[in-house]
This record gives C-alpha cells, sequence and structure tokens, in this order.
C-alpha cells in the first residue's frame, strides 16, 4: 500500500481551514442566517394553484386585502405559492388569507399547510438548539475522552466545531433558510463527522501500539492511508443517498439534505486534516497511548 | 480457522428476521379513508337507524362505501370509502343528513388482518406532515391561575371576617399575598385565628404599627408550584375532554414542558371550528348583582355580551360566589315555555358555596359572568428600527344573564335567558368540557393539508428507493459477492427499521423519513469498515479464512466507537429536541442499533454461510 504524506501537506489545511473559518464566521456576523419560521415566529401559508400563478396579481391581492408586508415566492414549481407573513397578525388570519386568494382566482386554489409560530417560541427554540449542540458536543469529549485519550477527544471536538461552524457559514453565505429540520440535519452532521473522525482515530491509536515507528507523523501518515478507502467509500454511498433525497425528496426536505450534503463533504476532509492535523499541535505521542495495563503490573510489583 | 457459527446463532439471525417481517407485515396493508361518526353528547347513541341514514346519503351522492360497524358502546360508528378523493364530499354529505347532533370526522380506518393485529401488530403511525391535519401548541398562562387563586383567598378572608363581624379592609398585595388591615389589636388576633383555622395552607405574619394593625397570609412557593402544576394538569383534562368532542379519530394531547400543551388532530381540515372549540377560553364567575347603595369601591360595572341588549350593563358584587371550576355538568335544554336553558351542576364544595350564598339572598339577583381570553396586538419600535407586535392577553368579562334567585340554590340549577338554542348548546359544551383552571393561548399552529401529506410519502418513498437502489448498485460493483451480502444485509436492516418503528409505537415524519434515508448510507459504514480491513489482511498475507475471522475482528470495537458516540449524538437530540427534531433522532436511533445487528452479525452469518468450513482460494470482495 501507498503511504499518502498527508501531514506534508497540513500547513496548507490549516490555512485552507482558516480562510473558511474566517469567511463563515464574517458573514455569520455580518449576514446572520436567514432564520426560518420556526425560529422568527410569524404565520407561513403554502397554497396550490390549478392553474400557473400569477405572483404579481397576488401581491396586490394582499395588498389591497390588508396583508402588506407580505412576501409571495413560488415554491418549487409555478402553482405552489408560498407566503409569508411578518409576526403580528394574529394566529387566526391564515385561512381568512386562503379565502381572500380563493376569491380573487377563477380556478381552484388548494390550500397545502399554515403554519403559526408565536413570538415565544422562536426565542426558546434558539436557546435549545444551542443547548442541544453543546450538550452533544461535551457529552462526545467525555466519551473519547474516556475511550481514547484527552488529545484525541481535543481533536474530534476541534473537527466538529470546525465541521459545523463552515457549514452554517455556508447556510449564511448562500442565504438558505435555517429552519428546524437543518437544525436537525447540523446535529446529523455531527453524528456522521465523529463517525469519522473516530474511525480515523481508532488507527491511529491502533498504529501507535502496533508499529515499532516513533515519529508520531509517520504514524498518522500510514492511518490516514489505510482508512482512506474506507472513508471515501463511505462518504460516497451517503453521498448519492443525499443527492437522491435533494433532487427528489421534495421543497420541504431540501434545507436538511443540501445541510447534510455540504456537513459530510466538510466532515470527510475534517476527519483527515482538522483532527489529525489537531493530534499533531498537541504533540500526541506513542507515550500518550501505552496500555494502562502495564501501571497495575508495577504497582503489582511494588507491593509487599 | 473454519469461519463456522454455531447453529444457534443461525437460529437467532433467522428468528431475528422472521420476527422483523412479521411486525413489518402490517405497513404493507394500507388504511381505508373512512368516515367516523361520533354523538355530539355522550347521551347520543348511534343506532342502525342513524347508520342508515349516513349510508342511503353516500349512495345517493354515488359513493361507494363498505364495512360499516357501530361500535359495542354506540359510541361512534364507522364507515369505509373506496375512493380517498370522495371522503370529504362523503363527509359533507353524512353531516348534512345526519343534522348537528354527530360529528363527522375524517378517519383512516386499518387494514391489519386479525392475525397480525392479534399479536400486537399495527402500521407506523404517521406524523402530520404526512397525513395531513392540525398541530396546535398552547401556552397555560400560569400567572393568571396564580392571581385567581389569590383572588379566592381574598375574598374567602373577606366574608369570614364580615361573618365574625371583625371590620377591615382586605386586599390584595404583591404576587403571592393577601393583607386584612384591622382596628385594634384584638381584631388582629381575632383575625388571625380565623385565618389559620380556615386556610391552615397559607404563611401568616402580623404586621402594622401604631393604630394600624395588618396580618399578611401569604402562600408558599411550594404552593405556587402546586398550583401552576394543578393549572396545567386540569387544563390538559380540559382539553382532551374538548378534543374528544370534536370526534378525532386519533388525537394526542401532550404536556410539553412546563407549561405547554400540544394539541395534535390528525385528519382535520376544518381548523377554525377546531380552534373555536379549544381556544375558546371560557369561563364562568356567578357574582350578586349588587344593591343600590353599594360604595363604589365594592361593585363593578359589566356590559351584557348578547348583541340585543348592547350597551346596557349591571353592576356586581366584587365578591365571587363560585367561578366555573366548580361546574361539574351542564346541560342545554328547553324550559316548560319552550326557552333554551342551561342545566348546571356544581361540585360537592360548588354547591354549598352557592346555597351559602343565595340562602339569604332569595328575589335578589345572581349575574352570570362569561369571561374569554382575547389578545391585543402592541407595536413596539425596536432599537434597530424595526416594529415588533407584542400580543397582550386579557379577559373579557361580560354578563350573559342576571336572573332573579327565585329560590335558595343547591347544587342543581338553571340558567334562563339564553337568545336561542344554539347559544344554549354552546354554552353547555363550553361548560361540560370543562372550566379551564388558567387561561390557555396558541403559540404555535402548523396545517398540513392532505395532498400535501400524501406527496411527501409518495416523494420520501421515491428517494429512499432511488437512494438505495444507487448504493446498491455500487456496493455490488465495488464488493463483488461481500457487496451482495452488504445488500442482503442492508434490505434486513430496513425490514428492522420499520418492524422496531411500528412496534413501539412511533410516529413516522418528514424527518424521520430523512433519517431512515441517512440510515441507508451509514449503514454500509460498518460493512465498509469491516471489508477493508478484510482486504487489508488478504494484502498482508493472510489465508482468505483467516482475513475474514481478523477483519471482523478488527473492525469491531471501531463499529462500536463509532455508533456509540453517534448514539449519544441521537439519544441528546430526542432529549433536547422537539417536533421534526425528536421524530429524527427516534428514527437514527433505531436505524443505528439494528444496523449494527445487522451489518455485524447478520452479514457474518451469510459470509459463514458462503465461505465458512471448506477451503477457499480467493474471496470475492472487488480489487484487493
Amino acid at each position: 500500500m501507498k503511504v499518502i504524506n498527508f501531514m506534508g501537506q497540513r500547513k496548507l489545511a490549516i490555512a485552507l481551514s482558516a480562510v473558511l473559518l474566517v469567511a463563515a464566521i464574517f458573514s455569520l456576523s455580518t449576514r446572520q442566517l436567514s432564520w426560518g419560521l420556526d425560529f422568527t415566529g410569524g404565520t407561513l401559508v403554502e397554497v396550490h394553484y390549478s392553474e400557473s400563478a400569477d405572483l404579481k396579481a397576488i401581491r396586490s391581492t394582499l395588498d389591497t386585502g390588508g396583508y402588506a408586508g407580505a412576501i409571495v415566492v413560488s415554491f418549487g414549481t409555478d402553482r405552489d405559492v408560498l407566503i409569508r407573513l411578518p409576526q403580528g397578525h394574529a394566529d387566526t388570519e391564515g385561512t381568512a388569507l386562503v379565502r381572500l386568494l380563493e376569491d380573487s382566482f377563477e380556478g381552484t386554489v388548494e390550500l397545502r399547510r399554515i403554519e403559526f409560530v408565536g413570538p415565544q417560541v422562536g426565542d426558546e427554540l434558539r436557546e435549545q438548539g444551542g443547548l442541544a449542540m453543546l450538550m452533544a458536543l461535551g457529552m462526545v469529549m467525555l466519551y473519547i475522552g474516556f475511550r481514547f485519550q484527552f488529545k484525541f477527544a481535543v481533536g474530534a471536538v476541534a473537527a466538529l466545531v470546525h465541521d459545523v461552524i463552515i457549514t452554517l457559514g455556508f447556510f449564511s453565505i448562500i442565504g438558505l433558510e435555517f429552519d428546524l429540520t437543518v437544525l436537525a440535519a447540523l446535529l446529523a452532521v455531527i453524528g456522521y463527522s465523529l463517525n469519522d473522525t473516530i474511525v480515523v482515530s481508532d488507527r491511529i491509536r491502533e498504529n501507535f501500539r502496533k508499529l515499532r515507528k516513533s515519529d508520531p507523523l509517520e504514524v498518522i501518515n500510514i492511518s490516514l492511508s489505510e482508512t482512506l478507502g474506507r472513508t471515501l467509500v463511505t462518504s460516497l454511498t451517503t453521498l448519492l443517498v443525499l443527492v437522491c433525497l435533494a433532487l427528489l425528496g421534495g421543497e420541504m426536505i431540501k434545507g436538511f439534505a443540501i445541510a447534510l450534503l455540504m456537513g459530510v463533504v466538510i466532515g470527510t476532509y475534517s476527519s483527515i486534516y482538522v483532527a489529525a492535523t489537531v493530534l499533531v499541535l498537541m504533540g500526541v505521542s506513542k507515550e500518550d497511548l501505552m496500555l494502562p495495563v502495564k501501571e497495575g503490573a508495577e504497582q503489582d510489583e511494588l507491593a509487599p | 480457522m473454519l469461519n463456522k457459527y454455531p447453529l444457534w446463532k443461525y437460529l437467532l439471525v433467522l428468528a431475528v428476521l422472521a420476527t422483523g417481517l412479521f411486525y413489518a407485515a402490517p405497513n404493507l396493508y394500507a388504511p381505508d379513508p373512512a368516515l367516523q361518526i361520533t354523538g355530539e353528547s355522550s347521551a347520543q347513541i348511534i343506532d342502525e337507524r342513524t347508520l342508515g341514514r349516513a349510508t342511503s346519503a353516500l349512495e345517493e351522492a354515488g359513493i361507494a362505501h363498505f364495512g360499516e360497524v357501530i361500535d359495542p358502546g354506540g359510541r361512534n360508528a364507522l364507515v369505509r370509502l373506496r375512493d380517498a378523493e370522495q371522503q370529504l364530499v362523503a363527509q359533507a354529505r353524512v353531516q348534512r343528513a345526519l343534522g348537528d347532533g354527530f360529528i363527522v370526522a375524517l378517519n383512516l380506518a386499518p387494514t391489519t388482518p386479525s392475525w397480525l393485529s392479534d399479536l400486537g401488530g399495527q402500521p407506523m403511525k404517521l406524523g402530520l406532515d404526512l397525513s395531513g391535519g392540525v398541530h396546535f401548541k398552547l401556552e397555560v398562562d400560569v400567572d393568571a391561575a396564580m392571581e385567581r387563586r389569590q383572588e379566592f383567598y381574598e375574598t374567602a378572608i373577606r366574608r369570614a371576617l364580615r361573618d365574625e363581624r371583625i371590620r377591615g379592609i382586605v386586599g390584595r398585595e404583591g404576587d403571592l399575598s393577601v393583607t386584612a388591615r384591622l382596628r385594634s389589636e384584638a381584631d388582629r388576633e381575632a383575625a388571625r385565628t380565623l385565618i389559620a383555622d380556615n386556610h391552615p395552607e397559607l404563611t401568616l405574619e402580623r404586621g402594622g404599627d401604631g393604630d394600624n394593625w395588618t396580618i399578611t397570609a401569604s402562600m408558599t412557593e411550594q404552593m405556587r408550584t402546586e398550583i401552576a402544576n394543578y393549572a396545567v394538569s386540569q387544563n390538559l383534562t380540559t382539553l382532551r375532554n374538548r378534543v374528544n368532542e370534536l370526534g378525532v379519530s386519533e388525537p394526542l394531547v401532550q404536556r410539553q414542558g412546563q407549561s405547554r400543551i400540544v394539541v395534535e388532530l390528525p385528519g382535520i381540515q376544518d381548523t377554525a371550528e377546531a380552534k373555536r372549540i379549544l381556544g375558546t377560553v371560557a369561563n364562568l364567575e356567578f357574582r350578586l348583582v349588587a344593591n343600590l347603595d353599594a360604595p363604589e369601591s365594592e361593585k363593578q360595572r359589566f356590559e351584557y355580551r348578547s348583541e340585543d341588549r348592547a350597551g346596557s350593563f349591571e353592576w356586581l358584587e366584587r365578591d365571587i360566589i363560585i367561578t366555573g371550576e366548580r361546574v361539574a355538568n351542564a346541560q342545554a335544554s328547553f324550559d316548560e315555555n319552550g326557552r333554551p336553558n342551561v342545566q348546571i351542576s356544581l361540585d360537592g364544595e360548588g354547591g354549598t358555596l352557592m346555597s351559602r350564598a343565595t340562602r339569604n339572598n332569595v328575589k335578589r339577583r345572581m349575574g352570570v359572568l362569561f369571561i374569554e381570553r382575547k389578545f391585543r396586538t402592541r407595536y413596539e419600535l425596536q432599537e434597530d428600527g424595526s416594529e415588533k407586535a407584542i400580543q397582550i392577553p386579557y379577559d373579557e368579562r361580560k354578563l350573559l344573564t342576571a336572573p332573579v334567585i327565585q329560590s335558595a340554590l343547591g347544587a342543581q340549577f338553571q340558567i334562563t335567558g339564553l337568545d336561542s338554542p344554539l347559544e344554549a348548546s354552546e354554552l353547555a359544551l363550553m361548560l361540560r368540557a370543562g372550566a379551564l383552571a388558567a387561561p390557555i393561548s396558541f403559540v404555535e399552529e402548523r396545517t398540513v393539508g392532505p395532498s400535501l401529506g400524501a406527496e411527501n410519502i409518495r416523494l420520501g418513498v421515491k428517494s429512499v428507493q432511488f437512494g438505495l437502489a444507487l448504493v446498491v448498485l455500487f456496493m455490488i460493483l465495488y464488493y463483488r459477492v461481500f457487496g451482495v451480502i452488504a445488500v442482503v444485509a442492508l434490505a434486513a436492516n430496513l425490514v428492522l427499521l420499520v418492524a422496531f418503528m411500528s412496534l413501539i409505537g412511533a410516529t413516522l415524519t418528514l424527518p424521520g423519513i430523512a433519517g431512515i434515508v441517512l440510515t441507508v448510507g451509514m449503514a454500509v459504514d460498518a460493512n465498509v469498515l469491516i471489508f477493508s480491513r478484510i482486504r487489508e489482511e488478504l494484502r498482508d498475507g493472510r489465508s482468505p479464512q483467516m482475513a475474514i475471522h481478523s477483519g471482523y475482528d478488527a473492525a469491531l470495537s471501531t463499529i462500536l466507537d463509532a455508533n456509540i458516540t453517534t448514539l449519544i449524538v441521537a439519544v441528546i437530540l430526542y432529549a433536547v429536541g422537539t417536533g421534526p427534531v425528536k421524530g429524527f433522532a427516534v428514527t437514527l436511533s433505531v436505524g443505528i442499533v439494528t444496523s449494527m445487528f445487522t451489518a455485524i452479525v447478520g452479514t457474518r452469518a451469510l459470509v459463514n454461510l458462503y465461505y465458512g468450513g471448506r477451503k477457499v482460494r480467493t474471496l470475492s470482495i472487488g480489487g484487493v
């Protein structure tokens, strides 16, 4: 098997990650995320027209009907229309709006869905989402610290934070709506990226113990080369499925699929470069991974 | 190295798979679109004649139907339809034929054969985003419940002092306490003993100076929590009753967090009707009409609720005799002159309070106040110049009626003077469903039309099929025989996942489908890990049998670590998340567990069957 000198390029990788992170953080702090209805509160109405819908006509109907400030966009096809009302409209107004549209259109207007989210729910969700993310990171760090070693835990969590921030930044730059399903996707990205990182870490640990080489860079390179095939195959199968989901799953699942697609790509990259690079930076060595059994043996000898 | 499983392991894999197939099977039987007929009140029995009226209405409209049943108690009946497209028309027809006494609801009747359902087999429940329906989230106003309790103590203490002829002023203070100002120390001590006797649960504190003696009665923090919990759980019961009145087939009414209640009504289309019944926070207050010479501080002005008496008003006393919480039952009926009325039954304590208050007040009038929670929207300028709408709830109290008390009232009495039979039945419905202990308001509402739900299922299934096909193709091309084995395991994994979800009664949602798709992608990971290990072992020159053995062994701990950490994330998602996040977490965690079984034990069984116990020169595992 050919050993690829992954770590030789680590400065380049650090630079790339830094650029991506800065871009993501910059966009997040200036443009922020375009929060979906789940987080902002307000009313959302999706309707299906029997013939292709004239968005301009719908806008003027709504304007004169007392729904100034309504955002009207087509949703997937030219017959499906999504209308968003800002906060401040009562929870009953969705149905009234649909009736208004029906009256001003000759064909039929079919109600697909109405969502109303009150102002207090959104703030809570943001808190809950953040809390879930932090809890997940904390628990994972504990588990890896317990199963592997502290330096590996730092590497894994660094990779996770890296992936989440870049995926969030991607959403902010592209201007995709961030709703609850996207949050779920983001948490799945944590799961996926973790999966990848652990497989790589597992091999690094094994090789530190097995190989008689003491140069950490070499050991890491060998481990990454050995796991490369598996990393690529798994990413590929997951990507295949996600592309299907994004293209065929319908509008409501698109954001979810795109977030995961992005996350899987970034997660694959980070499990090779970020987690391993952090290990190198923290000076991982053979001694970190000595089996604890030896200590016990020494203590046995000391005992009278 | 022979790579043979003992017989029991093969049998275990077979048994698990057979069980999986059995419990996944109910999902193959598509439910029939149906109409569910219930009586509006519990007294309304559904018999063959009612059902006959319904079916003949359907026949007249040319709607095909079958399998009509009335359940044993006569509480509801089910009519199955051939065509889902006609469900709405059928509902309207039947509703018109049966009239107002019945509720006709859309339903999906399961068609699970009895040999499956007898052993607990049931199809997966579909979430609202797949089946269509309404989702409400309601907030219970706990502070209002607290205020109401404070009001109760204020009234009770004032009345007790008056009955004992202790003169003083009683008022509410802060959030949790009631203070009585008295004229002398002796009065204060008398008041203290009296309050302590009547309400031992309150903490009492003496206060005041010089010629000003006070006693402050406070609720403890523990009482506060109890009141809040009581308010939420009573609302929960009330909402359940009301939802039952709506006649929905499989409603969900669930507490969420400290003060939220989630209500999900699958199949409901007319959201306005649902909200009217659920959301109208009605309560009643019974108070005496004030005497003409009563001072301003003891009376309050209320306008009439009905439109033809708009503008006229009455002065009522501030003291409340009882509130709607004491109402045990209420029924609309007619008096001897054919005028609509509402018969009210009170619970024991309510009856005592009512008779005590009316005993000495015969020929005076008693006002019945109807309290509704409404909202005022106020706009507040934010720092960034945008306006933020704030909804301020308030209670609108209007007078329903103020009849003369004809005789001392007990636990049973009636309210007359209502405009129409409709108004009477509506009021009775509200009261019967139980008055709410605390006002509720809608904080979230989602309606999914049935066509969107069907489309979501179609698209979800389609993307699972395509994704699966691509993965299958890739795996077989890349791993040959081992690829085929992995694909068989993947199929078994899907069967087990569906079976497990059906068995635990989990609800399938759109994010849940996404979770399944993701599981398909990730489930092969375990096999990829094992197979690339085996390839490595072969490269290192091990014999095929040895390579299989050590490949599985070496990959095991990696697979466990990777899956356990993902499972941690999924469990946290489930614990912290709500709605779609929860649905996703359930499928993800179930998928992780089933995929570990099929990918490790399942594939090993197949590999052992195929390669085990014989001399093998090469493995068909793709390019080494």
